[in-house]
Formats: C-alpha cells, sequence, structure tokens
C-alpha cells in the first residue's frame, strides 16, 4: 500500500510540475467548451429573410408580425415576383423567402385550406431545414390558435414542436459531446503519455526490475488521471453551467459515474496504446488521431448518426462515446434516472471491461 | 599547420542570470591545427562551442571564426563551418547516399559537384554496397565516419566535433582519427571535444576547461611535463578534480 | 559459488535478421567485480536485459542467485539492482524524492540501508532538493546508482554507468565500485571504455555479440601472441603513414603520444632496421620501446 502511495504521489508530483500538462488537462477542456458553445453552434441568429406579401390581410399580417420579432429572423419586406425572389438569393444573401399568396385569409376561412410558400437556400442544408422548420412552426402556432378561438375543425394540424430544446439551441447538444470528446481524448493521451515517457527515460526498465507488480504499475498510474479527470469534468460542468446556461436535470451523482466509466475506458485504450508506441510523439499523434476523428464522426454530435450509411451505424456501436452522449444527453437535459439508461450504461461497461482485458493481458513485463 | 588565425576568442562570456557558464575565455586556433577542447561536465565547453558555431549571443567579449564576427555574421559563420555531434548526426532513414545529397545540398554544392563529392565520399568509406541502404542499419562506427564526411562535405574551414567517438570500437576510433588527420591535412582546423584522454595526445594543442574558465592551454607534451605527468589523463585529473560546479 | 551464469545465450531481433547475442557463455563469481568490455552496439546491454529479466533470450539459459532468468522473473526482481544506460531517474523530482520513490517501490526505506549509500549519498546532499534533470552527467549516475542500491541487491547490474561522464567522475565512481565490492556486493558493469578493464577483476571482451576472450586483466595481457613496441618520432601523422606502408611491420595503431607496432619478424634486426629508415626518412626524436600491451592492444589483436 505504502508503494502504492508512493507511486502516485509521484505522479502528483509530474503533472503539478509540468506546466504544460497542466495547460492540456484543464485549459483545453475550457477552451473546447466556450468554443463550441459560443462560435461553432448550429444555432441560428439573425438569418436574412424576405417576406414577400400579396395579402395583406390579417393573418398573414399576424404570422408576419411573429416572424420578426424572433431572433433568428433578419425581415425585410418586399413584393418580389419569382424571378426576383431568385435574384435575391443569388445576389442579396437572403436565406429564406416566404410568400403569401393574395386570398390568403379568405381562402383559410372559406376553403378552410390557405397555402403559403416557403423557399429556402439548400446549398446550406442544414440552416435550410433549421429555418424552414422555425418558420413552419410559427405559421402553425398561429393556425392552432385561430382553431381553438373559432372552435371550428378548419384543418388538423400536425404539431410539430422541438422537443427539450424548443428553441434549438446548439449548446445543449453540444456540451454533452464536447465532455465525452474532451474525457475520452484528454484521459488517453494522458496515460499514453506518460506510460511511453517512463519507456524513453528508461525509468520504465527499473521499475519492471523491481518487486513492484507491474499491474500495480498501471493502476497506480490510472488512479491520478482518473482524479484529475473528475476535478476536470466539475470544471467543465461549471462553466457549462455558469457561461453557456445548460441545465443539469438529473442527477449529478449518475452524470459522475457515467464518467467514470468513460474515464477507465479512455485509461485503457491509453495503456494499450502505450503498449505498440516507443516514443512520446507517436503516442501523442496515435492518441490524438486515432481518437478524435471516431469521437468526432461516430459520437453523433456533430453529425446525426440516423444519416450515416447502415455500415457506419453499426461501426458507431464500438464507439464508448456514442453510448457515453446518449447517456448524458438523459440525464443533463431530459432529467431521465438510472432505469432509462442502464441498457446504454451496460454497454459503456461492457466496452470498458473489454478494452481493460485486452490491454491488461498486453501489457508486457519485459521490453519486448 | 600555419601560424594563421582562424578562431579567435577575446574574453568571451556567457552568463545566464548570476550564473557564469563561460567566464572570459581568451584562446586562439591556429589554420589547419587539432585544436582538443576538454573540460569536465559542466565546465562551460558546451556553452563556449555554441557561442563559437553562432548559436549563442555571448553576453560579453570578442570573437572572430574564419575572419567573421561572431555578433553579426552568424551567417557567413555558418557556411564556413561544419559541425558534428554524437546525439545528431544523421537522419537514420534516409540512405547512405539520400543523406550525402540532402546535407550536400544545404551547403549549396552543384549537382556536378555533389555527384563527384558523393562518389568520393562512398569510395574512402568504403561503403558502395550500403550507399542505398538506410543509415539505421549500419554499424554505429561507419555512421560515425560517415557523419564526419558528411560535416566537411562542403570543405568549411573549421569543423566542430563534439565527443564523436563516444562508444566506439577501439579500431573504428582509430579509423576516424585517420579521417580526422586527413581533414587537417587539407587545411581543415578541427576543434574537438572528447572524454577519451589519448585522444587529447592526438590533437596539436588542447585546452583544459574548469568551471567556466581555460586553466591550461598547450601542446600535450608541454603540459605533461608542466604537471609532471607521463599521460594527459593525470594533467586532467590534477586540473579538473577540484572543480565545483557540478551542474552543467 | 557463481551469482550469475549464462549458458549459450542467443539473442535476435527482426525475426534473427540482427544476431545481438550469439552463443554467450560466462559466470561470475560471488563477491566478484566483472567487466563486459566492448563498444556501442557489441550486445552488451542485451545481455544486461536477459539477465535482469527484461528480455528472453531466444536459446541458451541463464540464472541469477540461482534462480532462473525466464522462470524465475519474479525472484530475480526482488534481489538484483539495476542501473540502465541511460541515467533512468524522474528528471522532474529531485535528488531526494527520486531517492525516495525508489525505496518504496523495492519496499524499503532509506534509513534502513542508508550505510551502504552514505559514501555516495554525502556528496549528493548538498543538491538534494534540486531536480534531478538539473544535475550534472557525473551527479546523475551517482544519483542512479544510489536508487539501484537502495535495497541492498545481492547483485548489481550497470550498464555503461560511466558513459559521456568526464575522466574525474569515472575515476570517482569506480572507487565507489570498489567499496561495494568490499560489502560483499556481487557486480557486473559494462563499459566501452578500455581504459577501465584493470579495474575490473575478471573481464569479458566482447564484440558483434561474440565474446573474445574471459580473464583476468592480466592474464589476457599475458596472452598477447607477440612482443609490443611503442614507436615515437617528431611528426606523427606521417610517421603513422609510413609505418602502415613499410613491410616490416605486421600491425601498427596509434595509441595517445605513441604508436603501438608489431614486428613481420620479431627480432632485435627489425628493431634496428626500423630506426635506419626512419632516420633516412629524416625523423628527428625518434624512440622505440618495447611495452607491456594494453587491454586495448589485446581488444584490437582480437578483432582483427
Amino acid at each position: 500500500m505504502k508503494q502504492f502511495l508512493s507511486f502516485v504521489r509521484k505522479e502528483f508530483y509530474h503533472v503539478f510540475r509540468d506546466s504544460k500538462t497542466l495547460l492540456m488537462l484543464f485549459g483545453i477542456p475550457i477552451v473546447l467548451i466556450i468554443l463550441f458553445g459560443f462560435a461553432v453552434t448550429n444555432e441560428i441568429k439573425n438569418a436574412k429573410i424576405v417576406v414577400c406579401d400579396y395579402a395583406k390581410d390579417p393573418a398573414s399580417q399576424e404570422i408576419i408580425n411573429k416572424l420578426s420579432v424572433s431572433e433568428t429572423f433578419l425581415l425585410d419586406r418586399a413584393l418580389l415576383s419569382p424571378s426576383q425572389v431568385e435574384e435575391a438569393f443569388r445576389k442579396e444573401d437572403i436565406k429564406l423567402a416566404i410568400i403569401f399568396p393574395a386570398n390568403f385569409y379568405k381562402d383559410l376561412q372559406h376553403l378552410n385550406k390557405a397555402q403559403v410558400q416557403i423557399i429556402a437556400d439548400g446549398s446550406d442544408p442544414n440552416a435550410a431545414s433549421t429555418l424552414t422548420q422555425y418558420a413552419t412552426s410559427v405559421i402553425m402556432e398561429y393556425q392552432q390558435k385561430l382553431i381553438q378561438n373559432a372552435k371550428m375543425p378548419y384543418t388538423i394540424s400536425p404539431e410539430v414542436r422541438m422537443l427539450y430544446n424548443p428553441e434549438l439551441k446548439g449548446t445543449i447538444n453540444f456540451v454533452p459531446g464536447i465532455m465525452a470528446l474532451v474525457l475520452l481524448l484528454i484521459c488517453v493521451l494522458m496515460t499514453a503519455v506518460s506510460i511511453v515517457k517512463e519507456k524513453e527515460t528508461g525509468t520504465m526498465e527499473v521499475l519492471l526490475v523491481s518487486p513492484f507488480n507491474p499491474f500495480l504499475v498501471i493502476i497506480s498510474k490510472a488512479i491520478p488521471y482518473l482524479a484529475l479527470s473528475l476535478v476536470n469534468l466539475a470544471v467543465i460542468l461549471l462553466v457549462s453551467v455558469t457561461l453557456l446556461d445548460m441545465p443539469i436535470n438529473g442527477s449529478v451523482l449518475l452524470l459522475f459515474g457515467a464518467s467514470t466509466l468513460l474515464i477507465i475506458c479512455a485509461l485503457s485504450l491509453g495503456l494499450l496504446i502505450s503498449n505498440v508506441t516507443q516514443s512520446q510523439q507517436s503516442a501523442m499523434l496515435i492518441s490524438v488521431m486515432g481518437m478524435m476523428l471516431p469521437t468526432m464522426l461516430f459520437t453523433g454530435f456533430m453529425f446525426p448518426l440516423e444519416n450515416m450509411p447502415n455500415a457506419l451505424q453499426v461501426f458507431s456501436n464500438i464507439i464508448p462515446s456514442k453510448w457515453y452522449y446518449i447517456i448524458i444527453k438523459s440525464v443533463m437535459i431530459k432529467g431521465l434516472g438510472f432505469s432509462a439508461i442502464w441498457k446504454e450504461t451496460l454497454i459503456l461497461f461492457g466496452t470498458t471491461c473489454f478494452f481493460l482485458i485486452i490491454s491488461l493481458t498486453k501489457f508486457k513485463i519485459r521490453l519486448a | 599547420m600555419t601560424s594563421e588565425v582562424v578562431i579567435k576568442a577575446d574574453k568571451l562570456t556567457k552568463r545566464f542570470g548570476d550564473f557564469i557558464a563561460t567566464n572570459e575565455v581568451t584562446f586562439e586556433v591556429y589554420v589547419g591545427e587539432i585544436f582538443g577542447f576538454l573540460g569536465a561536465n559542466g565546465a562551460g565547453k558546451t556553452t563556449a562551442m555554441k557561442m563559437l558555431c553562432g548559436l549563442s549571443k555571448p553576453s560579453s567579449g570578442n570573437a572572430t571564426i574564419a575572419g567573421f564576427d561572431i555578433y553579426k555574421q552568424t551567417e557567413e559563420i555558418k557556411k564556413n563551418i561544419g559541425y558534428m555531434s554524437q546525439k545528431f548526426s544523421l537522419y537514420e532513414d534516409l540512405t547512405v547516399i539520400e543523406n550525402i545529397q540532402f546535407f550536400g545540398g544545404i551547403y549549396g554544392l552543384s549537382d556536378k559537384q555533389l555527384k563527384a563529392k558523393s562518389n568520393e565520399l562512398i569510395e574512402t568509406l568504403g561503403l558502395q554496397n550500403e550507399a542505398k541502404k538506410l543509415v539505421t542499419s549500419l554499424p554505429l562506427g561507419w555512421k560515425q565516419k560517415l557523419a564526419f564526411s558528411v560535416a566537411v562535405i562542403h570543405e568549411p574551414k573549421i569543423v566542430f566535433l563534439d565527443e564523436p567517438t563516444g562508444g566506439v570500437d577501439p579500431v573504428t576510433r582509430r579509423q576516424f582519427w585517420d579521417l580526422i588527420y586527413s581533414a587537417a591535412d587539407r587545411g581543415i582546423t578541427i576543434f574537438v571535444t572528447t572524454h577519451y584522454m589519448d585522444e587529447a595526445e592526438y590533437c596539436n594543442r588542447v585546452s583544459i576547461m574548469v568551471d567556466g574558465v581555460i586553466r591550461a592551454l598547450d601542446t600535450p607534451a608541454n603540459l605533461k611535463r608542466q604537471y609532471s605527468a607521463t599521460l594527459m589523463d593525470e594533467v586532467f585529473y590534477e586540473l579538473a578534480r577540484g572543480a565545483k560546479r557540478k551542474s552543467d | 559459488m557463481a551469482d550469475v551464469v549464462l549458458n549459450n545465450i542467443v539473442k535476435t531481433y527482426n525475426k534473427g535478421e540482427v544476431k545481438a547475442v550469439n552463443n554467450v557463455s560466462f559466470e561470475v563469481n560471488k563477491g566478484e567485480l566483472f567487466g563486459l568490455i566492448g563498444a556501442d552496439g557489441a550486445g552488451k546491454t542485451s545481455i544486461f536485459r536477459i539477465l535482469t529479466t527484461l528480455l528472453l533470450p531466444n536459446s541458451g539459459t541463464a540464472s541469477v542467485n540461482g534462480f532462473d532468468v525466464v522462470k524465475d522473473y519474479k525472484a530475480i526482481r526482488k534481489n538484483v539492482g539495476y542501473m540502465p544506460g541511460k541515467f533512468s531517474l524522474y528528471q522532474d523530482l529531485s535528488v531526494e524524492e527520486n531517492l525516495n520513490f525508489f525505496a518504496t517501490v523495492f519496499n524499503t526505506t532509506v534509513t534502513e540501508n542508508y550505510d551502504l549509500v552514505k559514501n555516495i549519498y554525502v556528496q549528493l546532499e548538498p543538491f538534494k532538493n534540486r531536480r534531478s534533470g538539473k544535475l550534472s552527467g557525473g551527479m546523475k549516475q551517482k544519483l542512479a546508482l544510489c536508487c539501484a542500491l537502495i535495497h541492498r541487491p545481492t547483485v548489481l547490474f550497470l550498464d555503461e554507468p560511466t558513459t559521456g561522464v568526464d575522466a574525474v567522475s569515472r575515476r570517482e565512481f569506480w572507487e565507489m565500485l570498489k567499496g561495494l565490492k568490499q560489502q560483499g556486493i556481487t557486480i557486473l558493469v559494462s563499459t566501452p571504455y578500455m581504459d577501465e578493464a584493470t579495474l575490473c577483476e575478471r573481464i569479458a571482451l566482447i564484440q558483434n555479440g561474440s565474446i573474445m576472450s574471459i580473464d583476468t586483466p592480466d592474464e589476457i595481457v599475458k596472452q598477447f601472441p607477440e612482443n609490443l613496441f611503442a614507436v615515437r618520432a617528431d611528426n606523427m601523422s606521417r610517421l603513422l603513414n609510413m609505418l602502415r606502408s613499410n613491410k616490416q611491420i605486421k600491425s601498427c595503431f596509434s595509441f595517445g603520444d605513441f604508436h603501438h607496432i608489431t614486428f613481420q619478424d620479431d627480432n632485435e634486426l627489425s628493431q634496428n632496421k626500423l630506426i635506419q629508415t626512419l632516420q633516412e626518412a629524416r625523423f628527428k626524436d625518434i624512440e622505440l620501446k618495447h611495452i607491456t600491451p594494453t587491454i586495448e592492444d589485446c581488444f584490437i589483436k582480437l578483432m582483427n
């Protein structure tokens, strides 16, 4: 036990005496969170749209008013012909055009049915779909009101509502994603580099030629980084809640529990990498390249997994951060309890055990 | 060897904060001379050598290398010197011929010169069969010989050698010194550091640095006479054992 | 009783392409100071790693303290001290922290075996709060030795402890080894510096993975098959070229301020003839004397 504690203490010395490691450990997560939270969101603000109101009746006026108070749109009113609309898209950076035909309200009242045309700039599909969705929801809202007031079955309008994220806030999706990315990346990197460093300086040789059990070497390496990562997690959560207005609707304990699982998984991956590399540079390169891309692609916070080819969807199942992301979203945003996420937790647990066992059996008690 | 001065250091000093790494070092090296630059670990050899190569600016004092000022003309200095250390010598993942061509190219040799030089080099070193092999597959001694030949590929005025023979077997070590002698015969000045005291004897003159200052500078024979010693090892031990400084 | 035994040890790398250790056998007796002398790449480090259970040999057997290096690796790891080629210290830990750490790793404390390292550690004491990365080569070497000794090992393996260390520190280091030997510790040390060979009780000369000779330094010198002469004159470089092209001379190597030569016909006539030739070639201050070979002479002889 004394050996073990002394090892853990040594590991902390390493971290706290190297300003670069410290910066990597605590600087990168915060920068990433803030960067993604503020700058790289898929939330759209002040998109320029043009409204061609040929109806000029109470219905169109009310809808336009609603659109104009929203932060999403920057409204421009003009009566444009179809060809002029197209030109506006090309020349004036218009994101959306909404055209109310003449007799809009009348049609609605008499025929129980009216048409409104929404034209979007499909060259940016993400923005286009977000904007059309939003515009549609404003129109639907009006329709809903109309039905309620008149108590008359005009039309059965489908309910389009953004579940859990009514404002379509990007941050809410990004923060759990970044948490997964950061924890995975930092933990893999730290373990891999710290073990390979001992190989490089030759201290690993001395440790191996000592009565100290090689597995204890690994565990004593893992404990400090587990602890540091949990502190890191707390920092990320704090930044997210205070700066980015993230909610934590579920149990914080559950959040930390799931994170611990992911961290252990990452530590085993780092160990695995340290087994096959001889220099700190290659360990760093493999950790960053090997972890960053799959995590970004297959976690689901940047690119929706549902849209991927089947083969890739199947592949994404072995990416631990995918399950972690689902768990964290459920706990943080939906406020769900363990009963709702036990399946994902089990999968993450399984993956962790898998990597841990592989890395422990692959760990060399000799040099070659 | 002539009496024409090629390296002239005048009260060369380098301070790191309170620490004086080299303290008013003054000496001259002549054209074609093999000059041994000895000293204990931490005596300030590396610092002095870095200043002479134009890699580090002195805190005070003057020096000229091949007639160029070490403050203002570092680029000219670099064109006129060669450098080889035990640590960095060649690219292990390039072949022998690729290394020769790369370093020759850096020093601006023309294609024709390069071709002639690399053929000549491979022949003198007896590397015909290894020319297209990766440097990493060569034995250490061959690497060191190749590294030296590459360091003088542009026929510099001076070549700086930082512990060039560490760990090399005794026969290769002597072959290495043959290369040094032949370079010196061509008029290239050799400035060399070593931990092998018998190699100090091969030098025309040696200086021994202790705690940042040059404590002795003369021919090996004169130094041995002065300290009534039979071997340079004893001279070195006599001078360096009183060293106060233990850190680099 | 032999503390270290090697029987026909073979070690290859790259699937047999590189033969690092080629059928090596030797024994190191209890309490002996044994030197493995050879250049970089001769196979010294591979032998050390096999003995310290860090590498598995391709064939052959070896034991340390009677324990097999493959089967009983755990027992060996409890009992030996090992100092790898690079001074394997934590550069970002202080002198004291390094020592304490290695003491706990080996299940002991610094005070328990302080008498063993005392003579070495007193030299480090003034710097005990300094980070080990900031120490000079000589000091790092001493600290690494302390760390390898802190659990009072029965056998001490020192892989090139004096490489890159200046002549003064090297001399001090060998003094320390003598002291340790008196405490009954078996020491196996490797070095590329031939002049250190005479400081060992017995030595093995190793080149390209094979052992060329094993004996006491005196015995190895005695086995030198020819009479060896030292010659010098005013222009040593010209003298060397001249001797090499001289048909009378069998071998010629420079050794500091002399060239060491052997003759084709080993008799007095050859000596006189050589002096005459040199005089005719206008060499001045000619000196020729019969000498006892050094280990380096023997090594070169065995290499050819």
